[in-house]
């Protein structure tokens, strides 16, 4: 019974104790892909400053939204990392919340990769080739459509590799998978005439043929977890896999990239915009707790700075494609003056 | 063989000589049926032993990959610097204060060191590949070391410290120098200099402190696994603080004194459903209530408590109550009839003994909780957090939460620490498990 009492007043205590209090630690929401980056630069800069080390959630880039958009005050995120850029929708969630002062700062860019293991010969495709080898209806040459038919990569182009297709990768609920469907799936499908036409007719539809991705087991959705598709990919040398760069550049030598439309998946080549699957990565920080929780302008600065988010700085050595200097150089003075620059 | 046995019966004529025949044709069928009987228990209790067998397999299998793949992590390899404070470079006005010293370019010292080593290598690239053999953590432990005792500035000292994961890896074996350069993480260069400090008898292998001592890390030779088992102590103390009066209170009163009518059997159908609720919803609830109503901080092990404790109530309940009932009636009747109230013959005599088994029933509980990680995500506890929580309103991880997160890094020596993390958590889930044998073991009455 004393035990009883006990319980109880702990309840009661920690729910007093609870109700807002002030925050001495940024919190930082968002994006599975920008994790490893925000992580890093929140152990430097906590190690490094006197301010405390921020706390990074990975939540999903459309999770972290939902958390930043809460409101203002203690109890909502400060920063939130994205692997996309924030939808019109979001802004407008975020406004009713009240958070309407928002400024986007972009890191750098993400290659996704179309890998597989070094013991079998490196694929050299196309968009056109992946998106029918993917895609859940193809044309059927008569201004239909059909079922995907094509059970080998030699069955789309005799060029490619006789072996079955089966691709592992993100489930729709990854950033990654999103960016998969809307770079490569539809910048293939747009390759094909009768497809493209549609967009002008049948938008909704253009965007379902497009993005659909084949359900009879040639691709395999293999959760959110890249490595371990990675380590799939190691053991069954037929088997692709779809992920973002740095686990190809963690594990190079196990592990290759295909060349889509001829460029190989390299630093060089997904920075300067060739290699064609590859997108941009953001975050974005809550102008009305700069000032309020401390430590942000110089986590903000830590971030921007040329030896974190540099092609030499040490997020470059976790996977991260430097942006080029012109461009580092704009979102570092956005970042620096907090200037309210979402897309309108 | 029976059948021509009944055959040759039937036709005799009835007295006592059929009973003996009766008899005797019951013990040739028994003994004709004996063999098949033998044969088949021997079958079954073969399935059984092969089940067992399997499943010991299975776990055998488990648990040799993870101590397999973890067992590299419990060393880490150390490079021996000495270097040299100089007074000019950390704190150039001779104050000793604090400000600077904690800014001062330490960084630079490390590199001094290392250039001693390599005279040799001057150019700008080959340099900044020598330096990223060595972690950052080299400059922390260098910058600590000044801090806590300033009067080492202008000596020169001789210190162990990490080597890159990359490096480490290569030097457990675990990189293929033979692979073409392009395709691996360490160059051909920084071989040939990780062979020369070898010569020179200056690469040491540790066992790994800083997997026990230190936070979360995204450099995985500075990773521990500390802050997240602080996390869990702190979550787990709290769960067990709140859930076991609350369930031994509610289990007591609906077992002996609540009346048996449709509320009682709502409610008992309603924790029975409760005990089979996936544990992300509990998340759920943690969030809109907990966070969102009672204002308690996010990612702090009170939130994390308070969400398993709804999660491990209806376990512990229904086992107390399995408990309770195992206690004879003859017990309570006998307190009851020398005298004494319904309390004191639940308090002194029936809840005593069935103590053993909802000890055992939440030890089961608080196990199932630890190893939990579904239901904290929507609390914020799935996180990196660096500094080791100091109390239950900090913001924390849990162990599990840990073993996620480093399984999912792109690094591949994250893999082998997950692993030991794991190896980690097993250690403590038997822990618990003896403990909830021993406590029946000593406890436990047989009537």
């Amino acid at each position: 019974m004393i035990r009883k009492t006990l319980a109880v007043a702990a309840v009661a205590t920690i729910a007093a104790a609870g109700s807002a209090e002030a925050r001495d630690q940024i919190r930082i929401v968002g994006s599975s892909t920008v994790f490893p980056f925000s992580t890093r630069v929140a152990e430097e800069f906590g190690k490094t400053t006197n301010f405390k080390t921020p706390i990074v959630e990975s939540t999903g880039t459309g999770g972290g939204m939902k958390l930043f958009c809460g409101g203002v005050g203690v109890e909502h995120p400060d920063i939130t990392n994205a692997s996309r850029q924030i939808k019109a929708s979001e802004i407008e969630s975020c406004a009713k919340a009240g958070v309407t002062a928002i400024t986007e700062v972009k890191i750098g860019y993400d290659g996704i990769v179309v890998a597989n293991s070094k013991a079998a010969p490196q694929m050299n495709i196309t968009l056109k080739q992946l998106y029918l080898a993917l895609a859940k209806d193809v044309p059927d040459g008569k201004g239909g459509l059909q079922a995907n038919p094509y059970k080998m990569w030699s069955d789309i182009d005799p060029s490619l590799p006789k072996v079955k297709i089966e691709v592992l990768g993100p489930p729709p609920t990854s950033g990654t998978r999103d960016a998969f469907s809307e770079l490569a799936m539809e910048g293939g499908c747009d390759k094909i005439d009768e497809l493209k036409e549609m967009k002008k007719t049948d938008e909704k539809k253009h965007k379902a043929v497009c993005q659909g991705i084949r359900e009879d087991g040639a691709f395999i959705e293999a959760g959110e977890n890249d490595i371990l598709i990675v380590r799939k990919l190691e053991a069954n040398k037929d088997a692709f896999g779809i992920f973002g760069y740095s686990f190809l550049d963690q594990n190079q030598e196990k592990i290759q990239g295909s060349r889509i439309n001829g460029v190989a998946p390299v630093y060089e080549d997904i920075s300067s915009g060739k290699y064609p699957v590859s997108r941009s990565i953001f975050f974005y920080v809550k102008k009305a707790h700069v000032g309020v929780i401390p430590g942000m302008r110089e986590y903000i600065a830590e971030f921007t700075a040329d030896k974190a988010w540099g092609p030499e700085g040490y997020l470059a050595d976790k996977g991260l494609i430097a942006m080029p200097d012109a461009e580092r150089a704009k979102y570092r003075a956005a970042a620096a003056n907090l200037e309210d620059n979402l897309p309108k | 063989m029976s059948n021509s046995a009944n055959g040759a019966a039937l036709p005799r004529a009835a007295g006592l000589g059929s009973i003996f025949d009766a008899r005797q044709q019951v013990s040739e069928a028994v003994s004709a049926g004996l063999k098949r009987r033998y044969a088949r228990e021997k079958r079954f209790r073969l399935y059984g032993m092969l089940a067992t067998l399997f499943a010991v397999a299975v776990l055998g299998i488990l648990l040799f990959t993870i101590i397999r793949t973890g067992l590299p992590a419990f060393t880490q390899t150390m490079i021996k610097l000495s270097v040299t404070l100089y007074p000019q470079e950390i704190d150039p006005k001779g104050d000793r204060d604090p400000q600077t010293l904690s800014s001062a370019d330490y960084q630079r010292l490390v590199r001094d060191a290392l250039d001693d080593y390599f005279p040799d290598v001057t150019s700008r690239n080959d340099r900044r590949e020598l330096f990223a053999m060595i972690s950052p953590g080299a400059t922390y432990v260098i910058r600590s070391m000044v801090i806590a005792d300033p009067s080492l500035i202008g000596k020169r000292i001789e210190i162990e410290v990490p080597l890159k994961d990359d490096i480490d890896q290569f030097a457990k074996g675990k990189i293929d120098s033979e692979a073409d350069q392009a395709n691996r993480r360490v160059s051909d260069k920084q071989i040939g200099w990780y062979q020369r400090l070898v010569d020179r008898d200056l690469i040491v292998s540790r066992f790994n402190t800083t997997l026990f001592t230190a936070g979360d890390s995204r450099s995985p030779e500075l990773a521990g696994i500390w802050g997240a088992v602080v996390g869990s102590f702190w979550t787990m103390s709290l769960t067990l603080l709140m859930s076991f009066p609350l369930a031994v209170g509610a289990a007591v009163y609906l077992e002996e004194f609540a009346p048996k009518n449709r509320w009682t059997d709502v409610i008992e159908v309603n924790i029975n459903n409760l005990a089979a609720v996936p544990s992300i919803v509990f998340g759920l609830l943690g969030l809109a209530v907990f966070i969102g109503f009672f204002g308690v901080p996010r990612s702090s092990p009170m939130v994390g408590a308070l969400v398993l404790t709804l999660m491990t109530l209806p376990i512990i309940i229904i086992a107390s109550r399995a408990a309770l009932k195992s206690v004879p009636p003859s017990i309570r009747e006998a307190a009851l009839g020398v005298g004494a109230s319904k309390m004191q013959a639940t308090l002194h005599h029936v809840l005593p003994l069935a103590m053993p088994g909802m000890l055992t029933g939440t030890i089961l509980g608080m196990a199932h909780a630890l190893g939990e990680t579904a239901p904290l995500l929507m609390i914020g506890m799935v996180a990196f957090i660096v500094d080791v929580p100091s109390g239950p309103l900090s913001s924390a991880t849990v162990m599990p939460v840990q073993i996620y997160l480093w399984s999912d890094a792109p690094e591949r020596a994250f893999i082998e620490r997950a692993s030991a993390a794991i190896m980690v958590l097993l250690g403590f889930l038997t822990v618990m498990n003896l403990l909830a044998v021993a406590l029946r073991k000593r406890f436990e009455k047989r009537w």
